[in-house]
């Protein structure tokens, strides 16, 4: 049920993106999205397919469960594809009938909005995919470190998300317990009209709220009982050091976002596929 | 009238990383108004084998027939299957929701389309059933202790008047005390109504004495199916997959081997005892 949902989830396999550091898993994420937004050329988005392919590759994440990733967000899509295709103007007019016009500019953007929607949300949840929730905190943590200086609580965030990261699993796990229990009850939680559907979702978010303010006292009771108080003065039991293979990636990622970026503007190759 | 499994298998997270079979040719047929214990460690598939009796999961492949109908077939009610067989998770007192015990116990007949007076009738019947004590009716669910809760909501799947009712662990995270009241109550409700009552538990020692039959899981597969003196004389192979028999089964056997001439298959400590005694007094 709603386990199936995989967009953010970490999914356990053995690939040398796995054991990249979190930090360059952040960086290079970063990078890749700022390569999908700065850059309109078609073989520039070929380029961010062939690399984002070749990452999936070295990933092991089944390709299939990437795809299932998305069908949350494909209502998103659609709503974004659509306004993108009426409602912008400019070039020769394509289509036109009533108050809908489709023009060469307006079917360019929206497939690029697509394209850039689907790259953004695969590679960004490839990281999620290839790092526990753990290490992605300890990698923001470690980015972060230098605003301690003026004063951010840079532990106190990572900690907050690396518990609200943690969480994630286990509400989702709860709520299909209640919701089965609920449904054991007699629940009827797909049919009736969108008020009868938020109204039988009250017996899951009752019960699901009452369990989690019970988890949260019960974890920050653990947290205290084992004297945490904070950032000050702590240390890790595993530092995060850069290795080879992390440098690799670095050096990768940055060699794709120049030839992109080049590509871009010195390959005047801005021909339409039609 | 009866439930009856046929080959069932059941594997979760099909096709990813996290693929495990949870349930391996599973088959059995359980007669209404049987006293049954479903016995296994933790993650033999018990509770997944449970989930599939009301149709909440439905089986990978197999075939499970309710009173002679197989509920995977085209237009099979679920709703009303589920009416029929109730279900009681684990920790059932976490679905409470309503503002009041009465409220939430007729949150099961509501859901059925009966009317409120009806439910009012059923919920008062479900909690008497449960032992629950009528002062607190109109008391916030969340008030009340955990054995109270556990009560309440378990009120609330009998309210829908199932003829079968499944317990997953009725009596995790009680206390000694609390566990007995419930067990009692349980064996009582069997004894009062004609219900076939599944009770799921990985302690030999909890219901051992109450039940009529044992089911034991191992790794998604039935193990053992017989009476608990069936079972347990298996004491060796149970310990060895992690489950113990009850306690005098080993004292029983110990006594045996050293050559005292008692049969071996007591469930009860007073039986067992009764057992010795007639050795002395030969």
């Amino acid at each position: 049920m709603i386990r199936d949902i995989t967009i953010g989830q970490y999914y356990p396999a053995k690939s040398i993106l796995h054991r990249l550091d979190p930090r360059v898993k952040i960086v290079c994420t970063l990078l890749f999205l700022i390569s999908l937004f700065l850059q309109k050329s078609v073989l520039g988005y070929v380029i961010a397919a062939v690399f984002l392919f070749g990452v999936i590759r070295l990933s092991r994440v089944p390709f299939q469960y990437i795809v299932k990733g998305l069908k949350p967000i494909i209502m998103l899509l659609m709503i974004t594809v659509l306004f993108n295709l009426f409602l912008t103007r400019g070039g020769a007019v394509l289509f036109h009938k009533w108050i809908f016009t489709i023009t060469e500019l307006g079917l360019s953007t929206a497939v690029f909005m697509a394209i850039r929607l689907t790259f953004l949300i695969i590679g960004s949840s490839l990281m999620t995919f290839t790092t526990t929730p753990n290490s992605l905190t300890d990698g923001i943590e470690k980015l972060l470190y230098p605003l301690n200086k003026i004063r951010v609580p840079v532990h106190e965030i990572a900690m907050m998300m690396s518990i609200a990261l943690r969480f994630i699993p286990i509400l989702l796990e709860e709520t299909d317990k209640i919701m089965k229990a609920q449904i054991a009850r007699g629940a009827d939680l797909e049919s009736g009209n969108i008020i009868q559907k938020a109204k039988a979702m009250i017996p899951i978010l009752v019960p699901l709220f009452v369990s989690a303010f019970r988890r949260a006292n019960d974890l920050a009771m653990a947290m205290e009982s084992r004297c945490y108080r904070g950032g000050d003065g702590r240390t890790k039991m595993k530092p995060l050091v850069y290795k080879g293979r992390d440098r690799m990636a670095y050096l990768v990622t940055v060699v794709y976002v120049i030839a992109v970026f080049a590509i871009g503007r010195y390959v005047p190759f801005h021909i339409w596929i039609f | 009238m009866s439930i009856k499994a046929e080959h069932l298998n059941y594997i979760y997270s099909l096709g990813t990383a996290y693929e495990k079979q949870a349930l391996k040719d599973v088959s059995f047929e359980i007669l209404q108004g049987q006293f049954v214990g479903v016995i296994g460690h933790t993650g033999s598939g018990k509770s997944t084998l449970i989930q599939h009796l009301n149709g909440l999961v439905p089986a990978t492949s197999g075939k499970l027939y309710y009173e002679g109908k197989n509920i995977y077939d085209e237009g099979y009610d679920m709703r009303a299957l589920r009416g029929q067989v109730g279900l009681v998770f684990q920790y059932p007192e976490h679905q409470l929701f309503e503002v009041d015990v009465l409220t939430d116990v007729c949150f099961g007949p509501k859901n059925q389309g009966l009317s409120p007076e009806e439910c009012e009738k059923r919920a008062r019947e479900a909690l008497e059933l449960v032992g629950f004590p009528e002062k607190y009716y109109k008391q916030s669910p969340f008030d009340l202790s955990g054995g109270q809760k556990r009560r309440v909501a378990i009120a609330g799947v009998l309210a829908m008047n199932p003829k079968v009712l499944v317990l997953d662990e009725p009596t995790a995270g009680l206390d000694p005390r609390g566990r007995d009241e419930i067990l009692d109550q349980v064996a009582y409700l069997h004894r009062e109504t004609d219900m076939t009552v599944i009770l799921v538990s990985h302690s030999m020692e909890d219901i051992a004495k109450y039940v009529e039959r044992i089911i034991v899981m191992n790794q998604g597969e039935k193990m053992y199916d017989g009476s608990p003196k069936e079972v347990f004389a298996h004491y060796k192979e149970l310990e060895a997959v992690g489950l113990a028999a009850p306690q005098v089964t080993y004292i029983l056997n110990a006594l045996a081997e050293k050559g005292m001439n008692i049969k071996t298959d007591a469930i009860t400590i007073t039986e067992a005892a009764d057992e010795i005694m007639r050795n002395f007094d030969d």
